[in-house]
């Protein structure tokens, strides 16, 4: 109790530079933390999979189209419980920035393949009974300020016109790792209008199958047999786990999260430099004390615990403000970005690699001045006071 | 008045030499993170500018946005053709280009992971109309046939591209006969084979996109106006140059936000880092200081010293820094370009802009973490000073 008395008084002598050094470590270690959110924010459609359901997709590219009645063939495959489909619609509401995901989903058979949506039944009926209906996430809608019964204007990308659809219902999820921001429209929709302006040839066409099968173990046999049925065929396929399909789609982008991974330990170094800075003057000024400490007979190893102590004490409240730091900075990131990022969480993981990178800062931030003071001579510490 | 040399300066940064090289150090991390950052929207830019021509002219469907999304039919292709302002070659024939652009996904050379390659279906004439794209190796694809030639990023970037060997995309073999530089352009990162071949094997009924070279710039006002004034064809125009540079402006806008505001965070940081060092330096040397001022030194001149002393720092750590960061420039990366869906590659680019800004922004951090304890030194009195000594 003496000695963490002692840390504290020690820690805060020289007030303005121990709070200057705090500042950088909040600073420090909240930016960390926001870092490795937004590089899990990406991987969050990844956490988000089932292991039981299929993504079967052109093997020329993603988004490249498919016959519709591959789902007939696929659905007939041993194991394969239920086959639905959708084609990304792309459009642009009003602006580009305001970006959401807008997909259309064959109606009938969505649902009962993603149970992790939560939508009324009345809802979902009167979004079964309006063609130009949609279900919209929560997210999307508090973003945005719509409910039931309001239209949405759409500019058309890949499905030239303008669009307008009309909310029936909005979902929300039961895990907070899945999408709650998502459009979904009729498929029978846009592949009319598809057939009106390119004729019955370019229509029926998809951009995923999504397949649902009984047993997770037999996911890798079951993928080569439906890739076997459309082998030499005009559009062959190529299908993979959910979550395999998602890690490559997020693979895509490994450069950018490698530099943000990599971004994230810089500032460790940058606040470990001003740390060490702060812990190398603080035991230059104390010599004098330390050689009298020594002096007194206390061994060298209380000097060193003195020294690992304080910069221990002033990690640790650094550190523990950063990490409560991060949860405001995560939100106001996510408002600036427009919502981009579908699911922001400060994972329990970040806090832990917060809270051991502020120990490793305290730590390597005292060990060449503790090293130094331990050998300091007495008489030479001593004189320096004269 | 009379200003403190600035050998003394220095030398005072020499004398607390583990303190100097703590504090610049994290200065020069900022400063580094700052550079990197800047360089990579600047060759992303350059790669995107230097894709599109000054005199060439593309066009695509009305909102279509991307070449990917992009459907132009026969007759429209026919109609636009016959428009003036076209160049013609010494044969005579319009230097018209109908393309169709498709996405493959191709397995990477070094990772187990795949990308979206561009595939551009074009002809002879998409080659002569693009006069940075040069082959470097084998000879230009025949048409009517699945020949085809690769950029230099695509065959240094995935696995099994090189002379003589094939591709199977959409169910065919692609012998590659030749592979191209595209002078960092966007080209450098696509395959280019016949259109007719293209869209055959891609299922492809319609272009993506028709792209001509203009006799000369004056005639595109013209021929934008005749474009959008035919309510039949329902067809965006833009030069080239814009139209590249717009699919990159998504990609370096995100990469400046996320990295300046970094920067901006980090840099904090390294304000503080500075101040603490001032602040220790001011406090170390108040018998210096008071001695300074009897010898007729003016507050003034103390003040100038120390922030020169702040400034030296962080001009040490900025060249740290900026060194590092050239280093970079070696460095060839790529990734996806969330515009077109497919991957682009690029390089960091130094230019004498980015330094400059990465020198300033160094000195600013030097100037707001000196300038406090400078002030104080200033305002010290000779008595107090000299006493404390």
């Amino acid at each position: 109790m003496f000695l963490f008395k002692l840390l504290l008084k020690n820690a805060f002598r020289h007030k303005l530079r121990t709070l200057l050094t705090m500042v950088g470590l909040i600073v420090a270690i909240s930016a960390f933390g926001l870092l490795r959110t937004i590089v899990d924010a990406w991987y969050a459609g990844v956490e988000g999979t089932s292991n039981t359901r299929l993504i079967t997709r052109s093997a020329i590219s993603l988004g490249y189209p498919l016959p519709v009645y591959y789902a007939d063939k696929i659905k007939k495959i041993d194991g394969v419980t239920g086959v639905t489909w959708m084609n990304w619609f792309g459009g642009i509401y009003i602006d580009r920035r305001n970006f959401f995901a807008r997909m259309a989903i064959d109606s009938n058979s969505y649902f009962e393949l993603f149970p992790e949506f939560n939508i009324s039944e009345e809802e979902k009926a009167a979004f079964m009974a309006d063609r130009q209906g949609v279900i919209l996430g929560r997210k999307t809608a508090q973003r945005f300020g719509w409910h039931v019964g309001d239209t949405i204007p759409l500019s058309g990308t890949i499905y030239p016109g303008n669009w307008t659809f009309n909310i029936r219902g909005i979902y929300t999820v039961k895990d907070a790792r899945f999408d709650e921001t998502l459009m979904l429209m009729h498929w029978n929709l846009i592949d009319q209008s598809v057939r009106k302006r390119l004729g019955p040839n370019a229509a029926n066409q998809v951009g995923l199958f999504m397949v649902g099968i009984k047993d997770p173990a037999r996911a890798s046999v079951i993928s080569q047999e439906i890739d076997k049925l459309f082998k030499n065929s005009v559009a062959e396929t190529r299908t993979e786990t959910e979550k395999a399909f998602q890690l490559g789609v997020v693979s895509m982008s490994r450069a950018i999260l490698m530099a943000i991974r990599a971004v994230s330990f810089v500032v460790i170094l940058i606040i470990m430099a001003v740390m060490a800075n702060t812990m190398t003057m603080t035991a230059r000024e104390r010599l004098a004390e330390y050689a009298t400490l020594k002096a007194l007979g206390f061994s060298p190893g209380f000097v060193v615990k003195l020294l690992f102590g304080e910069s221990m004490m002033i990690a640790f409240i650094g550190g523990a403000i950063g990490i409560g730091m991060t949860f405001p900075l995560a939100q106001g990131f996510l408002m600036q970005t427009n919502n981009v990022f579908k699911v922001f969480e400060v994972s329990q993981t970040t806090m832990i690699y917060q809270a051991i990178a502020a120990m490793i800062v305290g730590i390597i931030a005292a060990m060449w001045p503790a090293w130094k003071m331990s050998r300091i001579d007495i008489v030479q510490g001593l004189r320096h006071v004269a | 008045m009379r200003a403190i040399p600035l050998s003394y300066v220095m030398r005072n940064l020499w004398v607390r030499r583990v303190t100097t090289v703590l504090t610049a150090g994290g200065m020069s991390l900022v400063v580094f993170v700052f550079a990197t950052v800047l360089m990579m929207s600047e060759g992303i830019k350059e790669t995107m500018v230097a894709t599109g021509q000054p005199d060439n002219v593309i066009v695509l469907r009305k909102g279509s946005g991307t070449e990917i999304n992009s459907a132009i039919l026969r007759a429209q292709a026919s109609n636009l053709e016959a428009l003036p302002g076209i160049m013609t070659d010494s044969q005579g024939v319009r230097q018209v280009a109908r393309e169709a652009v498709v996405l493959n996904n191709l397995p990477k050379r070094d990772s187990e992971d795949t990308a979206n390659v561009t595939m551009r279906g074009t002809s002879l004439i998409g080659l002569a109309i693009r006069p940075q794209v040069k082959l470097v190796q084998g000879r230009m694809f025949r048409p009517g046939t699945t020949e085809i030639i690769v950029g230099q990023a695509v065959a240094k970037g995935f696995a099994n591209v090189s002379l003589g060997n094939t591709l199977q995309m959409a169910g065919r073999e692609w012998t590659i006969v030749g592979i191209f530089d595209a002078k960092r352009s966007g080209f450098d990162s696509e395959i280019w084979g016949d259109n007719d071949q293209v869209m055959q094997s891609f299922r492809r009924t319609v272009y993506s996109a028709i792209v001509f070279k203009l006799t000369n710039t004056e005639a595109f006002a013209p021929i934008a106006k005749a474009i959008a004034d035919d309510p039949q064809l329902q067809l965006d125009v833009k030069l080239e140059q814009r139209f590249y540079a717009e699919q990159s402006e998504g990609m370096t806008k995100f990469i400046t936000l996320l990295g300046l505001s970094l920067s901006v965070i980090f840099s904090i940081g390294a304000i503080v880092g500075a101040m603490i060092t001032m602040f220790a330096a001011v406090a170390s040397r108040i018998g210096e200081i008071g001695t300074l001022r009897a010898l007729g030194f003016r507050r003034e001149a103390v003040l100038i010293a120390f922030l020169g002393e702040a400034l030296g720092l962080a001009l040490v750590g900025g060249l740290l820094g900026l060194a590092g960061a050239s280093v970079m420039q070696t460095v060839n990366i790529s990734t996806l370009n969330m515009a077109t869906f497919s991957e682009l590659a690029f390089r960091f680019k130094l230019t004498w802009v980015v330094g400059i800004e990465t020198m300033s922004f160094a000195l600013l951090m030097g100037f707001l973490g000196g300038f406090v304890p400078a002030w104080r030194a200033g305002q010290l009195s000779i008595i107090e000073c000299l006493r404390q000594a």
